[in-house]
């Protein structure tokens, strides 16, 4: 079973020479620990910079430099800084190739929940709605389970939804899965020490196995 | 043209009970402080006020919460703030929640002098709900997308790094974030700057709003700049 920094990991590998990426809050943000030296890669922050960088190092940070987590970071050489609706301007005309969000519920035909618990969470989308709905390539990072042990990939969210049929693939702590474009998850990978059985298990949706499924390499 | 005023009192006024505000800022990054403070000094009620977060309890926005003088919330996201979780959830203060993006351009189609936009964002969920969704065929694809209408507040109130008597404004890094197309989308728009300058002063090639959108400027009196999450690593 894989930890955060797992799952982290295991996204990383998706990412590509040249990628523009925009990194949501939690599991997401800790891919960027994860892509190798000398790849050229772009983080997008969707509060308005190309080019992120890693948090300051003590008593350098910046009140007027945050990312969309609103946590003081830096600027790579060649960063750029622009207003909010260039910023989701880029994200709506497909600039960027890669948007990695976590998520509360999806479903077998891509549907993603992650906004709003009625009743008892309503901090708002944010940007994940606007990037839900125009990114081409979306990786979602998420728990296979909530606490109490039920399958978060379901035939359909039973949540508030953040958008429609847009969930490209996912990594949870037991497996990587696409999502087909005809529905249903794809099992593509198990983590280290996770068997098929555990996959089924945990997976409420239509789950698609065919062949040996190897276990992921980190 | 001097646009300048006194102060934060002299630049607010005019905004009275029941009015429309937009106010720039991502989170406590880039907010007009000074504004804020002679607005809750000034007990304006029943404000509508659009700005992506709404502070937290004891800054920025949370302020105006505090002291009840907000009748409705228009932004993206407003956790950080369990006052205005308990406003919002005793019914109390009336919520909009829309996406990050659609509030943006919202706000730049006030300023383009657009009354409307189509976005994706939403499509298929409830916030599409009552909305009109047209199909279009655009960037190789075919897919729905929801109007969403422009703003148009009676006032808009922002913060930037350096501006001139003229109107003109320049923002620091992520400072800017929505604050250009808030003062962009205001009928009167306000903007306290950290430094006030001569005209002349300012390059005119890296102006990011230009004075035209501006009708009050002063220095603002204070700036504490609260840094939300403190995030850093060891040297």
């Amino acid at each position: 079973m894989l930890d955060k920094n797992g799952i982290a990991k295991r996204i990383a590998k998706e990412i590509k020479d040249g990628y523009y990426v925009n990194l949501g809050i939690g599991i997401p943000t800790l891919c960027a620990n994860y892509i190798p030296e000398g790849m050229n890669v772009v983080l997008q922050s969707e509060n308005g910079i190309l080019g992120m960088g890693p948090f300051p190092f003590e008593g350098d940070e910046d009140p007027d430099l945050i990312n969309a987590g609103k946590q003081t970071v830096t600027l790579l050489k060649g960063a750029s800084i622009f207003d909010s609706a260039l910023s989701f301007g880029m994200i709506r005309a497909q600039k960027v190739n890669l948007t990695i969000l976590g998520a509360m519920e999806v479903s077998e035909n891509g549907d993603i929940a992650n906004w709003k618990i009625p009743g008892k969470m309503v901090k708002g989308m944010g940007g994940a709605m606007d990037l839900v709905a125009s990114a081409k390539n979306i990786i979602v990072a998420m728990q296979h389970v909530n606490k109490a042990g039920e399958s978060k990939l379901l035939p359909s969210c039973s949540l508030p939804l953040t958008g429609i049929r847009c969930v490209k693939k996912i990594v949870t702590e037991l497996a990587v899965l696409d999502v087909l474009p005809g529905g249903g998850f794809k099992l593509l990978e198990r983590a280290p020490g996770i068997s098929v059985e555990d996959i089924k298990k945990a997976t409420a949706g239509k789950l698609i196995i065919e062949g040996d499924i190897p276990e992921m390499i980190l | 043209m001097n646009k300048t005023v006194k102060n934060s009192d002299e630049a607010i006024h005019g905004i009275k009970d029941g009015m429309t505000i937009a106010l720039g800022g991502f989170g406590l990054c880039g907010i007009p402080e000074n504004c804020i403070a002679a607005l809750v000094r000034s007990g304006v009620k029943n404000l509508t006020c659009i700005s992506n977060n709404a502070g937290v309890d004891d800054f920025g926005l949370g302020l105006l919460l505090q002291h009840h003088q907000v009748k409705k919330m228009i932004s993206s996201y407003v956790g950080e703030n369990a006052e205005f979780e308990r406003q919002m959830l005793s019914g109390e203060l009336e919520v909009d929640l829309i996406p990050q993006g659609t509030l943006a351009t919202r706000l730049l189609a006030g300023g383009y002098g657009m009354p409307a936009i189509f976005t994706p964002a939403g499509v298929g969920t409830e916030v599409a709900i009552g909305k009109e969704v047209r199909r279009f065929k655009f960037n190789g694809e075919e897919k729905d997308y929801l109007m969403e209408y422009a703003f148009e507040p009676e006032f808009s109130i922002v913060k930037a790094w350096k501006g001139d008597a003229d109107g003109n404004l320049v923002f620091r890094l992520t400072a800017r974030n929505f604050s250009p197309l808030v003062a962009m989308a205001g009928k009167i728009t306000i903007a306290e700057v950290e430094e006030l300058v001569e005209p002349g002063k300012l390059d005119p090639q890296e102006i990011h709003v230009p004075g035209i959108y501006v009708h009050r400027i002063f220095k603002g009196e204070k700036f504490e700049k609260r840094i939300e999450q403190r995030t850093v690593r060891k040297k």
